[in-house]
């Protein structure tokens, strides 16, 4: 960026950069200012003379205590972390074992597997969730946490295992041959030599199924009914919603405290969370 | 090795962990767990779909075999043609705006300055943060008596009057496309950078120096090489958004007057809202040919690139 000058320089890069980075983040600054905003600042309309959208004079706590006595709030946050985490273990290990024979064992149809799982990658929920509901049911599994815990794998399972694959092949065939010259099975070559290699991809792998099973909707939405198994997503839109009233304080205090564990796990490991992005467009 | 395993295997009773030496064995040991859920959560389901879409079965009520009178049936209904025109409209204009704002961003974010990891970092947050809870924010700054968004345009002089964003069809549908675009940039964005920052910049350097233009430069060098990239982000993206529920499921439920439903929210509506569960299931299904279609088109294009 030598040649050029300075204004040129604020015009083609910094301006734009700096909307495209306003309008990226404002929404969420809109959540935050509604949660400490009281009700009756909330609902001025728009065009009253002293409509101040920007700013408050007086924060408040209130939506944010009518959400933890009003609602389950904290019991949603809990089962919405069970669900996640244990979705997410049982999808890592399915996904690196699976991910680890499709990229360093060589078996009668291995092609035609590896396509099988980057094809139910693609498979959307929305296209399964009305036979699903039905299996889910006769399964005995309705409106219990083990409903999403089990149906989850199925979007994460292909994502982890593709992305391993992706690791699993850089990493050099030699590493392994020489444990096996040592006399280690190729169980524990796998164990103690390929898996500590893999880490960091373990890791991106692990965020990124974190954040999707946080983020799912449509399962949780349809296969939950009590108040009290409900995750963080439709707990909001069911129990803070009655009829056309929008309870908008509780609902942005909600939306802003729901969306912090996965804006914490995800400010610990951005680097990894990025590399999981470009590994899965890659493959 | 492999050899000697297997006649290790003949002669003496097999210890279980001496069979996994054997690499089809261990391999579908491997697999096992994952075939069982996939199996079960997946194909299963898929099976299960097909025949109750072919049956008339409500919520309670065991039906019976019809044939394929509901795929007659939400041919003949408006409702779900709107919803296939508004499914192709909005992944359409969505992918169009998200691939271009996220090239514009992911070339603004390919060079150094300070602040460049931060900047990142904030900018995929629309992508990470659940998006429900984003959408409810999106809605709130919609609301035609609360809006900010009026407030702002009328500050700046551009309207006179309030805007029901979400009570228009026409409106409802810019304001849900703009949300999608709002949420898919940062992630069109973050993955072509990483296909930017794979580019040698030498390539860029000797085109300059054979006289290319910046414009030729990004048309010729850049755009050819970062091409395979793109191809994957775009063909996820239209996937995603194609069987998109939740963005729409909040913000209008498919309102006003059924005039924004997608194919998944009308499936949604029909089957659980009004518990026609075949219909339901059957409009789901009506997305399988496409969906279909855009995977063979994606395997085609990754086996050309790795024969390459």
């Amino acid at each position: 960026m030598i040649e050029g000058a300075l204004w040129r320089k604020w015009v083609f890069y910094n301006i734009p950069l700096i909307l495209f980075v306003f309008v990226l983040l404002f929404p969420f600054y809109w959540m935050i200012i509604t949660t400490f905003r009281p009700d009756g600042e909330l609902y001025r309309p728009w065009n009253a003379a002293n409509y101040q959208p920007f700013w408050t004079n007086n924060p408040t706590l209130d939506h944010i205590l009518y959400l933890f006595e009003e609602t389950s709030f904290a019991r949603w946050m809990l089962n919405t972390m069970f669900i996640a985490i244990v979705s997410t273990i049982i999808s890592l290990f399915c996904g690196v074992l699976a991910g680890y024979a499709l990229a360093r064992l060589n078996f009668p149809f291995a092609g035609g597997l590896g396509t099988a799982i980057f094809v139910t990658y693609l498979v959307p929920q929305t296209l399964l969730f009305i036979p699903l509901a039905e299996i889910i049911r006769n399964f005995r599994l309705g409106d219990t946490p083990w409903a999403l815990i089990l149906t989850y794998p199925t979007f994460l399972i292909p994502f982890c295992t593709w992305l391993m694959m992706g690791y699993f092949k850089a990493i050099p065939k030699e590493l392994e041959e020489c444990a096996r010259i040592d006399g280690a099975s190729r169980w524990k070559a796998m164990v103690y030599i390929i898996l500590p290699v893999a880490v960091p991809g373990i890791l991106s792998a692990g965020i990124f199924a974190f954040t999707l099973s946080w983020n799912e909707f449509i399962y949780a939405l349809v296969f939950l009914s009590s108040p009290d198994q409900k995750t963080v997503p439709v707990g909001v839109t069911s129990e803070l919603i009655r009829g056309d009233v929008f309870f908008w304080g509780p609902l942005m205090a909600g939306a802003l405290l729901g969306s912090i564990p996965v804006a914490i796990v995800y400010s610990f490991f951005v680097e990894h969370y990025v590399s999981g992005i470009t590994g899965s467009v890659k493959g | 090795m492999a050899v000697t395993a297997v006649s290790d295997a003949t002669t003496r009773p097999v210890p279980r962990l001496r069979r996994l030496e054997d690499e089809r064995w261990l391999a579908l040991t491997l697999l096992a767990p994952t075939a069982v859920l996939l199996g079960l959560f997946i194909a299963y389901p898929f099976v299960e779909g097909v025949l109750l879409s072919l049956t008339n079965t409500r919520v309670g009520v065991e039906g019976g075999f019809v044939g394929l009178k509901n795929f007659h049936k939400i041919w003949d209904d408006s409702i779900f043609r709107t919803s296939v025109w508004n499914t192709f409209w909005y992944t359409g204009v969505t992918t169009v705006f998200k691939l271009a704002l996220g090239l514009w961003l992911a070339i603004l974010l390919n060079r150094h300055f300070r602040g460049k990891a931060l900047v990142r970092a904030f900018i995929l947050l629309p992508f990470i943060i659940p998006t429900v809870l984003s959408t409810f924010a999106w809605k709130w700054m919609f609301d035609p008596t609360f809006s900010v968004l009026n407030w702002t345009l009328f500050q700046l002089g551009i309207i006179s009057q309030r805007i029901n964003w979400l009570g228009d069809p026409d409106l409802a549908m810019a304001s849900i496309i703009i949300v999608n675009i709002w949420r898919g940039v940062p992630f069109f964005a973050i993955s072509l950078l990483a296909g930017l920052q794979t580019i040698s910049p030498e390539l860029q350097e000797a085109a300059a120096i054979d006289g290319a233009r910046p414009w030729q430069r990004f048309w010729h060098v850049t755009w050819p090489l970062l091409l395979p990239v793109t191809m994957v982000v775009v063909l996820f993206s239209v996937i995603q958004t194609f069987a998109d529920f939740q963005l729409v499921y909040v913000m209008t439920g498919g309102g006003p007057a059924n005039a924004t439903h997608l194919f998944a929210t009308y499936a949604y509506q029909i089957g659980i809202g009004t518990g026609l569960l075949s219909e339901g299931a059957a409009i789901s299904l009506a997305m399988f040919p496409f969906l279909f279609l855009i995977v063979v088109v994606q395997l085609l294009y990754i086996r050309r690139v790795e024969t390459r």
